[in-house]
């Protein structure tokens, strides 16, 4: 699969804006090694966006699409929040759902591809905030979770309800007071990862976005183990600096802090038994890729 | 024959104009057209479109996604179908007229906003038709609700005369539409266009 799939209509290319004409040029459909290091080579991975100047979604956006192993044949879906303002800039198929529906309608999407394109890999990947995954959502994100379904949820955790001003979430922290929220958090920040191991989830990982090459490696690995065996769950901390009272370029190093030995967002990942098997499989397929590339270069340069 | 007493007529209708259908409209039969609601004959409004085109200080062609991309061989020749019509309003309007090809490549609402020189969103088609002053504009391969939709925001917002070049049943929320639309059907309205090239021009 690559850029063949689908082009521009001859007679009417030089009217078509420029985001379009370099999609069907210099997207990096169908490239193999396709990867965080793309960032910044072509349109299609998100070259303005309509976010906070500075905001951490913005970059977690990139570094999730660029990461994603299969875009043409992916479709990912969303909910209403600060990430819907970013889905029209998208060179990847998705819906829109209504807010905290996104993993019900995933459930449906996936299997109705299924059926409808047997034998063909096609992924699914909800990416919602955190007032759409635990809160409103809940009851459709744990039993999509349940009953197995075979997609990625991928959940951009700043922590309160940004797009509607800072509102309490259950992912905020125990005391915490936003703007609409002043009378503190009054109990513990859910523990979802937990949840999602529980409930099932094959691969859970609880990390921030502030390492392109570690958000690559964990997109990947999720969408692959939900390809073939069942439900992925990734919770970003991406945080809302508007709302925190950071300033544009303060986000990484909040990230950072965050990401220190036990505090909240230290890296912690679960893996179900089948997941670590079929991860050693494609890591080893993915080693003898990169000597057979390897040799072949140096044969090319003998 | 007219169904109904209701007129879809060039706006400023009001910020919610009733959609043409409740008022109604009915939509055309094969080998008819629509003008302002009132069923007539294909050729008859062949000839008020290219009238329209001839007369319209800034007449534009909107085409969407299903001309953009080379979907098929029939998405193709209709493309080129497109393009031909834009050069043949170009040969024939007097200087002062200004004809544009804007497409609308995307249904998706745009933040924080779109470029109205270069595209146009059926979530704010007034913005693209405004910042152009354009005042007759023909959509074409534009799917039928996002075009439906966009329809109703200019005629509620603009004045623009709008024309349906509709590849279905047609719209009638244009106040001209056109239905079952092929290349070959675009070609000719080009020809009415050259036909009728001299005979009226913009209102001073
Ligand atoms: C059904 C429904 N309920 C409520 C809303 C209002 N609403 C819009 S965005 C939002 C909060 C989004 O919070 P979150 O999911 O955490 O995303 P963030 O904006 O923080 O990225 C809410 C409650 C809505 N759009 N639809
Ligand atoms: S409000 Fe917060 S989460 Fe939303 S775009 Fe701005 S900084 Fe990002
Ligand atoms: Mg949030």
């Amino acid at each position: 699969m690559s850029l063949e799939r689908i082009k521009i209509a001859p007679e009417l290319y030089d009217i078509m804006p420029p985001e379009y004409q370099d999609l069907v040029q210099r997207a990096t459909y169908g490239k193999e090694s396709r990867g965080w290091k793309d960032i910044g080579t072509t349109k299609e991975l998100i070259e303005e966006h309509s976010l906070c100047a500075g905001c951490p979604e913005s970059m977690a956006f990139r570094y999730i699409l660029a990461s994603l192993p299969n875009p043409e044949d992916t479709v990912m879906v969303g909910s209403t929040g600060c990430t819907s303002l970013v889905f029209p800039h998208v060179a990847v198929h998705n819906i829109h759902s209504l807010f905290g529906n996104q993993n019900a309608v995933a459930s449906g999407l996936k299997r109705a591809l299924a059926l409808r394109f047997p034998g063909r890999i096609k992924d699914v990947v909800v990416l919602a905030g955190d007032g759409a995954t635990v809160d409103i959502g809940l009851d459709m994100t744990l039993q999509s979770w349940f009953r197995q379904e075979k997609f990625t949820t991928i959940c951009f955790d700043n922590e309160l309800y940004a797009n509607t001003g800072g509102q309490e979430s259950g992912l905020m922290q125990k005391g915490f007071v936003a703007k609409m929220a002043p009378v503190g958090k009054t109990f513990e920040k859910v523990r979802l990862p937990e949840i999602a191991r529980e409930s099932g989830c094959h691969y859970v990982v609880n990390c921030t976005v502030s390492k392109p090459n570690l958000v690559e490696k964990v997109v990947k690995n999720a969408v692959y183990v939900a390809r073939e065996i069942g439900p992925t769950y990734i919770q970003f901390y991406t945080p809302c600096i508007l709302e925190i009272g950071k300033n544009s370029m303060e986000g990484l190093q909040e990230m950072r802090d965050a990401e220190k030995p036990n505090e909240r967002f230290a890296y912690k990942e679960y893996v179900s038994d089948a997941a670590k098997e079929l991860l050693a499989e494609i890591a080893a397929k993915e080693k003898e890729r990169k000597a057979a590339a390897k040799k072949q270069l140096a044969g090319q340069n003998a | 024959m007219a169904t109904s007493s209701y007129k879809v007529l060039p706006g400023p209708e009001h910020f919610l104009p009733p959609a043409a259908a409740a008022m109604g409209i009915r939509l055309p039969n094969p080998g008819e057209a629509h003008i302002h609601g009132e069923i007539v004959p294909e050729e008859k409004a062949m000839e008020v479109a290219a009238k329209q085109f001839l007369m319209a200080k800034v007449p534009t062609i909107f085409p969407g996604p299903l001309v953009l991309w080379a979907w098929n061989e029939k998405a193709a020749q209709k493309a080129k179908a497109v393009r031909h019509l834009f050069e043949t309003i170009k040969e024939c309007v007097t200087p002062s007229q200004r004809p544009m090809l804007i497409p609308m490549p995307d249904y998706r609402p745009k933040y924080p906003k779109i470029n109205p020189e270069i595209e146009i969103n059926p979530n704010h088609p007034n913005l693209t038709i405004w910042h152009n002053k354009i005042d007759t504009c023909m959509f074409v391969g534009v799917h039928c609700h996002q075009a439906n939709l966009s329809l109703k925001i200019i005629r509620g917002g603009t004045s623009c005369y709008t024309i349906a070049m509709c590849a279905q049943a047609g719209h009638e929320d244009a106040m001209l539409s056109f239905r079952d639309a092929t290349a070959e059907k675009i070609l000719k309205l080009a020809e009415w266009i050259k036909k009728l090239k001299g005979t009226v021009g913009p209102s001073q």
